[in-house]
């Protein structure tokens, strides 16, 4: 009897043996700036995160949270889900997810502040509890950072294995009269997300959504 | 001297080179022979052991087509043998059916041609004569009666009475005509199924003839394999070509029909194990999808070993009849209850489209359309589902046709591989000692003016030299 149950246990075994142990699930975090004068673009935000639930899989989580005065903080999330194995679960809760993201833009107060360093470093964080294999940072902003008196942010990033993705990075008053100084904005983020290992991509055209998600 | 070695310094490029040149030259042309030895034995070595090595290769591919034929023989046989066995049970199937109830259909057609017989002899019966007193009478009657009255009524009563007896015998003729007839017609169905008994007897002897003559060829065919003649080896292989072939277009189709059973049941699966998880690269629901279909292959093997269609596992083909027949029924509840299973997840995979469907319409902005929702796409999945896995059953046929020609097949293409291989060898063999002889001819043609001086100064003092027996090896390798 114990030799039969061994041989039907040996399968069982090797199959756990061939397990892979990498993930092979993706997680995506999205920031949206919620600063007076982004706010206006958050509809264009909405498209984002359609296409993202029409395209992460069963398995899959997204969060989404807002920037404003304070992003490094819990209050600031709007929704969170891990997408379940079942394609039926799944579906329901990306038509959760939908609604919420709705009402979100539909009720969404503008910010006096934007902590984009706060969020990232709060997306890091989720993103890293998820232990997904492909960890991602949606950032809708236009990357300029105003901070809070008292608020401090100049210290080294860790986003290690973590792609930030600043999406639609509209220029500003400024920037137009100066396109340098836009340049050096990217410039920066960028040394910052390299410095603190992680890999860093800027998308302006919405219509190639799908390069959110690529290589 | 100090000059000589100025332009050997190269203080004159023309005349160094030219100098360098002329000792070079004379430094060949001593070392000519040595040289030339040098390049034949290398030649020689890489001829040789090319030659040996072609020469082994082509045992091998001997070796490999003595085996190719004896498998190719083996499979012959045993598959006329089977056909024999066959052919032997047809003959006992009909010499049961037909013939064992031959002393039965005997005593039948002796009783039917004893019955007609009777009858036969009843319907030649005569009528019987008119009496004999007749004729006394008629003599009576026909006697003239002299103008007497009397005697002509006498007469006339007399010929009445002779007319009477002649309607009489006339009808007695009449009524046992029709007795005869009577008995005739009552022997016609008789006849007939004599008649159709001796023709089904007939048809069973004509039968037997002819299963009697196949089996003649095929002994004829079978004493032919077993004393192993190249006519029969090349129908063989020519035959085991054709069924790799053709085992191989179906088992492709075979493979078309698996990938779409995949396909049907792979998105539904994920529903049931999880989409999330991985063995290994692949998703558990595709694994568990592929899982269901190489186990209905299984059960379909099973199935076509336990109805002795096939014979891939000869331990199923030895089991006795009853554990036979309960292995028939395990693998066929087995598969029916698969073909069940996959029906409900054509039918769940349907639904789980339909509602990606609608949520990618949602996400796009689109209003969803409610059209009228037809049940035939649903339906015709489902009977997909279920009539794929009895459809893959069949796969065992022709992968057993597969199985046994790929040896075959496979041995003959070593075969010819290496056949090929030896050619190379040999290739490279003569090649390196052609190459041996191209050196040696621009050796010689680097040092032709000292050979030439040479030839002019000593062609009269000795006679051409023999070619020494290490050039005559080195010729009859550039022969082979």
């Amino acid at each position: 009897m114990k030799k039969m149950i061994l041989a039907l246990l040996a399968p069982a075994v090797l199959l756990a043996g061939c397990a892979d142990t990498t993930s092979r699930s993706q997680a995506v975090y999205m920031l949206l700036d919620t600063s007076g004068t982004y706010a206006a673009e958050l509809e264009k935000a909405q498209a984002v995160v359609n296409y993202l639930l029409g395209t992460l899989q069963p398995g899959d989580s997204l969060g989404l949270a807002r920037i404003d005065t304070g992003s490094f903080s819990e209050k600031d999330i709007i929704h969170k889900v891990t997408f379940d194995g079942r394609p039926s679960r799944s579906n329901e809760q990306k038509r959760a997810f939908r609604q919420v993201m709705d009402n979100f833009v539909s009720s969404v107060n503008e910010s006096p502040y934007t902590d984009i360093t706060g969020g990232v470093l709060q997306a890091a964080e989720y993103l890293n509890e998820t232990r997904a294999g492909k960890k991602t940072i949606l950032v809708f902003s236009d990357m300029e950072e105003e901070l809070a008196k008292g608020f401090v942010r100049d210290f080294p990033i860790q986003i290690s294995g973590i792609r930030v993705v600043a999406l639609n990075v509209t220029k500003l008053r400024k920037d137009i009269k100066d396109p340098r100084k836009y340049m050096d904005r990217l410039e920066q983020w960028k040394k910052r997300v390299e410095a603190g290992g992680g890999v860093w991509r800027v998308i302006n055209d919405l219509e190639r959504l799908e390069r959110i998600l690529a290589e | 001297m100090s000059e000589l070695l100025l332009i050997l310094k190269g203080s004159h490029p023309v005349l160094s080179v030219l100098l360098w040149m002329t000792l070079a030259m004379v430094v060949l042309y001593f070392a000519r022979s040595q040289v030339h030895q040098a390049i034949g034995a290398m030649s020689r070595v890489v001829a040789n052991a090319m030659r040996l090595a072609a020469h082994a290769v082509l045992l091998g591919e001997q070796r490999l087509n003595r085996r190719n034929k004896e498998v190719l023989l083996a499979e012959g046989a045993e598959e006329v043998e089977k056909e024999i066995d066959r052919e032997f049970h047809r003959i006992e199937a009909v010499v049961q059916r037909d013939l064992q109830g031959y002393p039965t259909l005997h005593r039948n057609m002796s009783d039917l041609i004893t019955r007609i017989d009777e009858d036969y002899r009843r319907s030649t019966e005569t009528p019987p004569s008119p009496p004999a007193w007749i004729e006394a009478v008629r003599s009576l009657a026909n006697l003239p009666d002299g103008g007497d009255k009397m005697m002509a009524g006498i007469m006339s009563e007399i010929r009445k009475t002779v007319n009477r007896q002649h309607k009489m015998a006339i009808a007695e003729f009449r009524k046992q005509s029709s007795v005869r007839h009577g008995l005739l017609k009552k022997m016609a169905p008789f006849w007939r199924k004599l008649g159709r008994t001796v023709e089904d007897v007939g048809k069973t002897i004509t039968g037997l003839y002819e299963r009697g003559a196949m089996i003649d060829r095929k002994m004829d065919d079978y004493k032919e394999i077993l004393a192993g003649s190249n006519r029969m080896e090349r129908r063989l292989s020519s035959s085991s070509m054709t069924q790799f072939f053709i085992a191989g277009l179906v088992l492709l189709i075979a493979i078309g029909g698996a990938v779409i059973n995949f396909n049907l049941i792979a998105l539904p699966m994920s529903e049931m194990v999880g989409g999330g998880s991985y063995i290994g690269p692949f998703k558990t629901s595709n694994v568990a999808a592929m899982v269901i279909i190489l186990v209905e292959v299984t059960m379909g093997l099973f199935l076509m070993e336990s109805l002795r269609i096939t014979r891939l596992f000869p331990i199923i083909g030895m089991m006795d009849d009853k554990m036979r027949m309960r292995l028939i029924w395990i693998s066929f509840a087995i598969l029916l209850t698969l073909a069940g299973i996959e029906s409900a997840l054509a039918f769940m995979r349907d639904r789980i489209a339909a509602d990606l469907e609608a949520l990618r319409q949602s996400l796009a902005g689109v209003k969803a359309v409610q059209g009228r929702q037809s049940w035939i796409p649903t339906v015709g999945q489902m009977l997909l589902g279920f009539i794929l896995p009895f459809a893959l059953t069949f796969v065992a046929i022709p992968l057993e046709s597969f199985i046994h020609s790929s040896r075959t097949v496979l041995g003959m293409s070593v075969a010819g591989l290496l056949r090929i291989v030896a050619v190379i060898l040999r290739l490279i063999g003569n090649i390196a000692v052609y190459l041996g002889k191209a050196f040696i001819s621009f050796y010689d043609l680097l040092i032709f003016p000292l050979l030439w001086v040479d030839e002019k100064i000593f062609a009269g003092r000795k006679a051409k030299p023999s070619a020494t027996p290490k050039e005559e090896t080195f010729k009859e390798a550039v022969k082979q």
